[in-house]
Order: structure tokens, then C-alpha cells, then sequence
């Protein structure tokens, strides 16, 4: 199958199987499709024999870090607490929208991957919290869950076995930043979604204070077919000269070209090969310019740079950008970057949760800035000032929503900076530029 | 509060750290900005508050610690043995130097109108490692000031978003009226709809504030920092004793804003402590000595006036109505004549609505609305509501600054009517005294001189002297040691700290307890555990 394309031949859907499967998302046809099979053998299996599978597959989070679900797992012990999971299905990434089809297409191989993984950390409560916007996934995630409870496979009496797993949807309210895991947390708990402090990490104090595990939509729906297949199927699905990223990602496509849409490679295709053979490059008389790999804080690529890459962690790294949470951006000749990038920073300025100062104030001030270069009124100082600010947005906050809004402008300027030269204008010094007081806000008298 | 200092504390594990250079022991658990304390460095920090939980999220107290890769916040980050940290790398100041300029660019320069101007933490920290100018060229952000009801005004554009108040008002008074509201540099302090800051205790987000955003419409452009002289003092509004500098400019006091002192009101202090000053300048003051001859007042000076008050009160028994807000000292050396001349004290005392302040253990606005109560409890004084002592005629009433303002007690009353000869010492003379007293001497209030009070937990504490007394008007305890010494009930001491070091040695409730070991802290009567025994049963 493959939505909405067919997948092509050179895919490898494991996740992606039943896209565009309607069949695939009841509980009839997901059984029959071998679906909860992985859960009923999970059931019976110590949850540190799961967490040994798991880490042997080589699975990595694929949420955008990367971190090895198995290692992530094994620090959830059985210490008498009260264990969370909570699936961070809050996808917010710009240009990132792998999640939301494997909930519209597969919703209980997502289910699935939830219940296996509540039992292998000592959990008997999994959150998935989906971000606001997806009202199509969350009515299909809803009917999913009520079947799935109405079959017993999930309640105090799971499958049988007299254990519970429960699983409760949340619905975000629209924030960014709730996909950040503290913040998803405290957006759970019924909290301004801000990002915590860490230490304590989630696995020592997170949801409700107790020890908590969250993972990734596309990293807990790839647990069943591990479970099913065996580490070792899953171990050798991936480039050869890189043990350390394994098994099939889905990259969501979208952007200035000819094929957009969800692909399911493994882990260290090239990108070149990817981004020209199997999405088609770009549309009929243009040529692609730059693309982003992995959602949109991860550093820009020039084509030249995306070409000789390869499609995993380590591939992205070598190439001086990140795997992100893959979701490519492509943007053709015909794209102003200088005015790309503004639109992306203009997204961090409105998203910040305005809690550390750095965010709250360099996110704003860097959006302004490009917004006025964009509009001609940039002069040679910008520049130093933009490279200034975004050196004092880095790594000196509590998240990286920070650093993900100085990302793309470091990178931006440094290849494309002909693009920002060719936009200065004359030089409106100090003073000359009329300050503009608007209230953002009214205040009832 | 009192601390059981006898309690077995369980072992605490001491971690060493070196910072900037210097080598301390701190306990475990402890945060890089308190150890930083205790070597005499002070880290800067916006948001961390050591009342308030801690927040992380100015940035400005990011220190460089030594194998961290990346800076820390030193408010959220605890100390680990051999840790060494640099307040001052040259990584720790370019980053506070980009927190700062963050923070300034949407903050106005108004700080020539600003009343935080002079105490501002971001003006310091500019001055002191700041950029010299800004490369901000954009508008500035711009929001209305707020009225958040109470004594609170929000300046929105003067904001740093440090949250102080949002804490405060959540985790502290445990009425969440602030939050943050809306996102990114938009963001500001909302306040709940329809709840206003009328806690008895919310005027302390303005102390909390380190910018000039919530500012306190009493004190609004009414003096400028560097102007105010500023003394330390115990606050009279209730028997909590909480500690607080008196602030004044010419001669007249402004503010009052609170003293930091875990043991009684840690850094806070509440509405009626804070804005219950005016009395404290009024100008209708008793300012010369008087003494009634042939039925009218004549202004004689201290040694006459002083004459005839003993002339009046010796051989007399005498009974002291004195004011719950005078100090130990001043109650000490009434009492003594009382010892000698035979009689009895009294004192009453304004009761009001309790107003405890919810997240600080012991700390409320308490239902005594007098600073000593205690005090004249532990040196025999009743309190009248218990019962009015017997006047004859041949007695002298020695009144002792009670105002005797507003509807009198009957007790009051038939202690007035008795016929016996009045003796007012006081800071104004009351209306009820005019035609009635004998003798009227002149003395400061408790801003105008220095001596000691007793709270309810039985903490003795210093005031001292913020404004000059007003004409001859002289420190009540020293008038009384004058009239003591005349009457032949004991030496004349005209220090305070020498007529409290005898009240210690006279009575048993102080013992133990000098003037110059109370310092500014104060220190408790005696054991928690021996007070409730003793306190009831102290002899005259």
C-alpha cells in the first residue's frame, strides 16, 4: 500500500504497510493482519526481557533525539512506584507528518506499541497526548482505544492475563512547545505546558511526580513488529558501515517537490537517490536549492550538501545537520531563503513558552530583524548582530526551542548568504527608523 | 518562630566546593548560589528567590562549572563534592552580558521616572557587566500599566518575566491570582479575572519585584532610593514583631518595607505593617513638658516637670495604665516603680482579624494589634479586659502613651473618674487628659528612639532610632528612669542597653539575654518549652 503514493519499490513499509488500508485501522482487520499478537507474547514476558529485545533491535528514538528506547527503558525499575508512559504523539515539528498517518492509517499498531511498552517499564497507565490539530487522528486514536477496551484488550483484565493497561488519549491545546517531554508533562498534569528543569529527569520524577518514560509515536508503533520479528530482523535493516542506526524510518516530504508525502526508507538510504528518484525532485523546470532533513531545526543543506548524504544519524551528523524527526523541506530555486528563514523564525517567536530569557526575548528580536532584511531595510551590521544573538540563544536554556530558532539562521547565513547581501538596503542608522508603539493587547478599564 | 535547638538533627553529609577560588563546606543539597553566599560571592539572579521555589528561568546566574560542557543555572544546580565553579569565566559573563541585553530591549529607559531606580537589580547588573549600548533597532514592545488592585500597580514594559510574583502569590499566599500569560515576548503578568492582590500579604510582590514593574501606589514617585535613610526596626502593627527598616527623607518617614529574618517574618511583611505609618509623622505631637498650675497648663523645662511628677507619685500607690507598644525597657522601669511604691499595671490592647500568611510556617498578622503585649506580660502587667485594677482617689494614675482615643472602656472609665491624681508621659496628650492630668511629659515613638520589644514567641528584638524627636520630647525610658531615680526606686540609666541589661538581671524571664547579643536578629525569652511554664507566673 503507501499513502497517498503507492510506496515505491525501493521502500521498505514495515510502518507504513497499510497506509491507505481502511480495512487496517479496525480491530478486525488490524488481528487480522496479525495485529495484538505482539502484545499477547509481551504479556507473558518479563518486562526486562522486552527491554533486552529491544535494545538489541537497535531502535533509537524517532522523535528527534535518537536516544536507544531499550537503554531509555531499562532505567524504569520495579521500585514499588507508580510508572507512566506517555506517547508524545504532540507533532508540531514544521514539516513533520509521519505520526500523524501512522495514527490515521495503523491506529492500533500504535495501541500496540503503547501496551507493550507500559508492561516492559512497570507501567499500568499510558498517556498518548496528540496535539490539538489533529481532530482526524484523535477521532480515529478515540474509536481505536473503545475497541480496543470493548475486545479486553486493554482495562484491568488485558488480553487475560490480569494485568492492566490502561491508555487515555489527551488532547494538546495548541502549543508547540507541549511537545518538548517536561512540558507535554505539565500540559498532562494540567499545567502551562513550560518545559521543566532537568535533573529530575522524567525516569526519576516525571508525570505526576513519578518515575515516566516518553517516547515517540513512530518509536513505540515500531515495538510490535520488533516483538513479532526478532531483534535480529530489525538489526539488519540498515546501511552496512553504520551499526548504529538500524530498522526503517518514515520521512515526511513536503515542500518544492514533485512527489510529496510520507516514505518509509532504512535507516542510511542516500539522500540524493531518495530526494530524486523515489519523490521525483523537483517540479518540471525548477531545481531544488536547499532542503532541511529533519523538521525545522535542524540545519539547512545546500543540494549539493543533501546529495551526498546518508538518511540516518550518523549520515545527518557527518554532513553537519541532524535526523531530526524527519521531516524534509525542500525549497527550489524559486524561494526566497532570506524570507524562508524569517517565517521559520517568526514560528519559535510565537511559539516560546517565555520562560527563560534568552527565548522569550532572542527568538522576537531575531524574527524582527529578518523580517526587516526580508523587507529591504537590512544594513551590513544585521548580520554580526543575528550570528551575536543566536550564539547567546544556544545551549543556555532549559529546552532547545532556542536553539532550534538560532539553527536554521546560523546555517542560513552561513550558506546562503548572497541571498541577505542582495536584500540590504540603504542603511537606516539608529534613529532614523521611527519607533513604533502598538499595544499588543487592550485592557478593560 | 522558635527553633528547638535541642533536637538531635540527623547527620548531615558536607560536600566541598571551591568557588571562584575559595574552598567552603556546604551541606548536601545545597544550590551553587547559596554555597556561593558563604564565600562572599554573589551570583547574579533575577528569578531566584530563596523564599520561593526555585524557577530557572532568568538565565542569569548560569556559572561555569568545571567538566559541565555547557554553563549552569547555579539556582538549580546542587553542589558536588570537588566541584569547582567560576562565577566571573569569561564564558559566565558573556552569557549574563547577552541575558542582560535581552532584557533590555524591550525595557524602557525610564529609569530617571522609575521609582525602583537606585534598587533595581537590572540597572545594577547593567552598570555592572552590561553592554555599554544597545543594538536593538527595532520598536519596542508596549503594554499599558495594570492596576492589580491593593497597593499594586503593573508597569508591563518594565517586565522581565522573572515570575517572583506569580510564585509568590501561588505557592506562598496560596491564592493564585498572577500567571503568566500568553507566549513568547508577548508574554506578561496576567491577574486572574475578577480577583484583585487584596491579600493582607500581597504588597510583597512589589519587595519581590527586583525591576520597577509592580510598584507600590503608596510609595508611587514619592521619593527616589539614594534619597532615603533607611534604619532597622521592628514593625508595631500586631504581636508578630516582624522585622523591618523604616525608611525615611527629611526627617519623615516614607516606607516601611520588611527586614529579612527567618525567625520571625523572613522576607515578608504584610498590607497593615506595611502602610500603617502616618501616625508615626503626625504633627500633633506633646513636645514641651507641662505641668497644670492653678488649673492651667504652663510649658515648664524637664527638671521641673520632672519634680513635680515625683512630688505627685511619691508615697502614692500607683497604678500604671501603659501602652502595649512602649517598649521592654520603658514597661521594665514602670514597673519597678510600681515594686517600690506598691500598685498595679495594666495595659490594653486593640484586637483585629487574624491574616496568616499560608505558605510560611508562624507568620500571620495576629489578632493583638500591639507590638509588646507580650512583653508587659512577662513584667506583670494585665491586660484590662481580664479586669480593672482599683483606683482610690489618693493614687496616682501613671498614664504611659495609651492614646486614649475612641470609645473608652468602662473600665477605663471608673479608673479615670476615681479622683486620683493623673501623671501623663506619652507622645501626644490625649483629649481625655487635657483637663484631667497632672502632669504631661513629652516622649518619642518608637522611631525615635531605640529599645526592645517582646513578640508573641516570646522573641525580644531591637528598634533603633530613624528620625529625630520632635521638639523636647525625650526616649520614654529614659523620662522613666529620671522619675525611678527621683522616686528612690533604683538608679537613673540612661542608656537603653544599660536599663535592658538590668531588666536581664532583674528578671528571670530575661535572664540570660544582653542588649549586645540580641543584635539586629534577636534572640527568644527563653526555651520554647520553659516560656509557657514561667511566662504566667513572673511576680511583680
Amino acid at each position: 500500500m503507501g499513502f497517498p503514493h503507492p510506496s515505491h519499490e525501493r521502500e521498505t513499509p514495515v510502518l507504513s504497510k497499510y497506509f491507505g488500508d481502511p480495512e487496517a485501522r479496525t480491530l478486525a482487520g488490524w488481528r487480522a493482519r496479525g495485529g495484538y499478537a505482539s502484545f499477547e507474547k509481551a504479556l507473558g514476558m518479563d518486562p526486562v526481557e522486552i527491554q533486552n529485545i529491544v535494545k538489541d533491535s537497535g531502535l533509537r528514538g524517532r522523535g528527534g533525539a535518537g536516544f536507544p528506547t531499550g537503554i531509555k527503558w531499562s532505567f524504569m525499575k520495579p521500585d514499588g512506584k507508580t510508572h507512566y508512559l506517555c506517547c508524545n504523539a504532540d507533532e508540531s515539528e514544521p514539516g513533520t507528518f509521519k505520526d500523524r498517518e501512522i495514527m490515521r492509517w495503523t491506529p492500533h499498531a500504535l495501541i500496540e506499541g503503547v501496551a507493550i511498552g507500559a508492561h516492559a517499564i512497570y507501567a499500568e497507565t499510558a498517556y498518548i497526548y496528540i496535539r490539538g490539530e489533529y481532530s482526524e487522528p484523535i477521532r480515529i486514536m478515540q474509536a481505536a482505544v473503545a475497541e480496543a477496551y470493548a475486545a479486553g484488550i486493554l482495562g484491568a483484565n488485558a488480553m487475560g492475563t490480569g494485568k492492566r493497561v490502561d491508555v487515555h488519549i489527551h488532547r494538546g491545546a495548541g502549543a508547540y512547545i507541549c511537545g518538548e517531554e517536561t512540558a507535554l508533562m505539565n500540559s498532562l498534569e494540567g499545567r502551562r505546558g513550560n518545559p521543566r528543569i532537568k535533573p529530575p529527569f522524567p525516569a526519576v520524577a516525571g508525570l505526576f511526580g513519578q518515575p515516566t518514560t516518553i517516547n515517540n509515536v513512530e518509536t513505540l508503533a515500531a515495538v510490535p513488529h520488533i516483538l513479532r520479528e526478532g531483534a535480529e530482523w530489525y538489526q539488519q535493516l540498515g546501511r552496512e558501515d553504520n551499526p548504529r542506526s538500524r530498522g526503517t524510518k518514515l520521512f515526511s516530504v513536503c515542500g518544492n517537490i514533485a512527489r510529496p508525502g510520507n516514505y518509509e526508507v532504512t535507516m542510511g538510504f542516500p539522500f540524493g537517490e531518495f530526494l530524486n528518484d523515489m519523490c521525483g525532485g523537483a517540479l518540471p523546470g525548477r531545481e531544488i536549492k536547499a532542503v532541511i532533513p529533519g523538521g525545522s531545526s535542524v540545519p539547512i543543506l545546500t543540494r549539493e550538501e543533501a546529495e551526498n548524504t546518508f538518511m540516518d544519524y550518523e549520515g545527518m551528523v557527518a554532513s553537519g545537520t541532524m535526523l531530526g524527526s524527519g521531516g524534509v523541506i525542500v525549497f527550489d530555486d524559486r524561494q526566497d531563503m532570506v524570507r524562508q528563514i524569517a517565517r521559520l523564525a517568526r514560528f519559535y517567536a510565537h511559539e516560546s513558552c517565555a520562560q527563560c530569557s534568552q527565548c522569550r526575548e532572542g527568538t522576537a528580536w531575531t524574527t524582527r530583524i529578518l523580517e526587516r532584511i526580508s523587507a529591504g531595510q537590512g544594513n551590513a551590521r544585521d548580520f554580526d548582530t543575528l550570528l551575536s544573538i543566536a550564539d547567546n540563544m544556544t545551549g543556555k536554556t532549559i529546552c532547545v526551542l532556542s536553539d532550534s530558532c538560532a539553527t536554521p539562521v546560523v546555517s542560513g547565513l552561513k550558506k546562503f548568504r548572497h541571498e541577505f547581501e542582495a536584500k540590504l538596503g540603504p542603511d537606516h542608522s539608529r534613529g532614523v527608523v521611527p519607533v513604533l508603539l502598538t499595544s499588543n493587547r487592550t485592557v478593560a478599564a | 518562630m522558635s527553633t528547638a535547638t535541642n533536637d538531635v538533627k540527623p547527620e548531615v553529609k558536607m560536600v566541598s566546593v571551591t568557588i571562584e577560588g575559595r574552598t567552603t563546606s556546604v551541606p548536601e543539597g545545597t544550590t551553587i548560589i547559596e554555597a556561593a553566599k558563604t564565600v562572599g560571592v554573589l551570583i547574579p539572579h533575577y528569578c531566584y528567590h530563596p523564599g520561593l521555589p526555585v524557577a530557572g528561568v532568568c538565565r542569569m546566574c548560569l556559572v561555569d562549572v568545571e567538566k559541565f560542557p555547557k554553563l549552569a543555572p547555579a539556582c538549580a544546580t546542587t553542589v558536588m563534592e570537588g566541584q569547582v565553579v567560576s562565577v566571573h569565566s569569561e564564558k559566565a559573563r558573556e552569557a549574563r552580558k547577552g541575558v542582560l541585553e535581552f532584557l533590555l530591549i524591550n525595557h524602557p529607559l525610564d529609569c530617571p521616572v522609575c521609582d525602583q531606580s537606585g534598587e533595581c537589580e537590572l540597572q545594577d547588573y547593567t552598570f555592572q557587566e552590561g553592554r555599554a549600548e544597545s543594538r536593538y533597532e527595532e520598536p519596542k514592545r508596549f503594554n499599558p500599566v495594570e492596576d492589580f488592585g491593593g497597593d499594586v500597580l503593573y508597569v508591563p514594559n518594565r517586565c522581565i518575566l522573572c515570575t517572583r510574583c506569580v510564585r509568590f502569590m501561588g505557592d506562598v499566599v496560596e491564592e493564585p491570582v498572577l500567571n503568566v500569560s500568553e507566549r513568547g515576548d508577548r508574554a506578561f503578568i496576567g491577574k486572574a479575572e475578577g480577583h484583585d492582590l487584596t491579600d493582607a500579604w500581597a504588597g510583597n510582590v512589589v519587595d519581590l519585584c527586583p525591576v520597577g514593574a509592580l510598584l507600590s501606589k503608596d510609595f508611587l514617585n514619592k521619593a527616589r532610593a539614594w534619597e532615603l535613610d533607611r534604619s532597622a526596626s521592628i514593625c508595631t502593627g500586631c504581636s508578630q514583631g516582624c522585622n523591618v527598616t523604616v525608611e525615611t527623607r527629611d526627617n519623615t518617614v516614607v516606607r516601611l518595607k520588611p527586614r529579612s529574618n527567618t525567625a520571625v517574618n523572613h522576607f515578608y511583611l504584610c498590607e497593615q505593617g506595611r502602610l500603617d505609618y502616618r501616625w508615626i509623622n503626625r504633627r500633633d505631637r506633646l513636645d514641651q513638658p507641662k505641668v497644670r498650675v492653678d488649673g492651667e497648663w504652663r510649658t515648664v523645662d524637664w527638671e521641673d516637670a520632672l519634680d513635680a511628677a515625683a512630688a505627685a507619685l511619691a508615697g502614692k500607690r500607683v497604678t500604671v495604665l501603659a501602652s502595649p507598644n512602649c517598649s521592654n525597657e520603658t514597661l521594665f522601669l514602670a514597673e519597678r516603680m510600681i515594686a517600690r511604691q506598691g500598685g498595679s499595671g495594666v495595659f490594653r490592647v486593640m484586637l483585629g482579624a487574624e491574616a496568616p500568611l499560608r505558605g510560611v510556617e508562624d507568620l500571620s498578622l495576629r489578632a493583638e494589634r500591639a507590638a509588646n503585649a507580650t512583653g508587659a506580660r512577662l513584667l506583670g502587667y494585665a491586660d484590662l479586659a481580664q479586669g480593672a485594677p482599683i483606683v482610690n482617689a489618693n493614687d496616682v494614675l501613671l498614664v504611659l502613651d495609651d492614646v486614649l482615643e475612641g470609645e473608652l472602656p468602662t473600665a477605663l472609665t471608673g479608673m479615670m473618674s476615681s479622683g486620683a491624681i493623673v501623671v501623663h508621659v506619652g507622645t501626644t496628650l490625649p483629649a481625655v487628659l487635657e483637663g484631667r492630668a497632672q502632669v504631661a511629659l513629652p516622649t518619642t515613638n518608637h522611631t525615635e528612639e531605640e529599645g526592645t520589644f517582646t513578640n508573641l514567641r516570646g522573641r525580644v528584638q531591637r528598634f533603633l532610632q530613624a528620625r529625630t524627636a520632635p521638639g523636647l520630647a525625650r526616649p520614654s525610658w529614659y523620662v522613666m528612669s529620671d522619675l525611678v531615680e527621683r522616686l528612690g526606686a533604683g538608679e537613673g540609666r540612661y542608656m537603653a542597653s544599660a536599663v535592658f541589661d538590668q531588666l536581664a538581671a532583674t528578671h528571670a524571664s530575661f535572664a540570660g539575654l544582653s542588649y549586645a547579643t540580641l543584635a539586629l536578629r534577636g534572640l527568644p525569652v527563653i526555651d520554647a518549652a520553659e516560656r509557657d511554664v514561667l511566662a504566667p507566673t513572673v511576680a511583680v
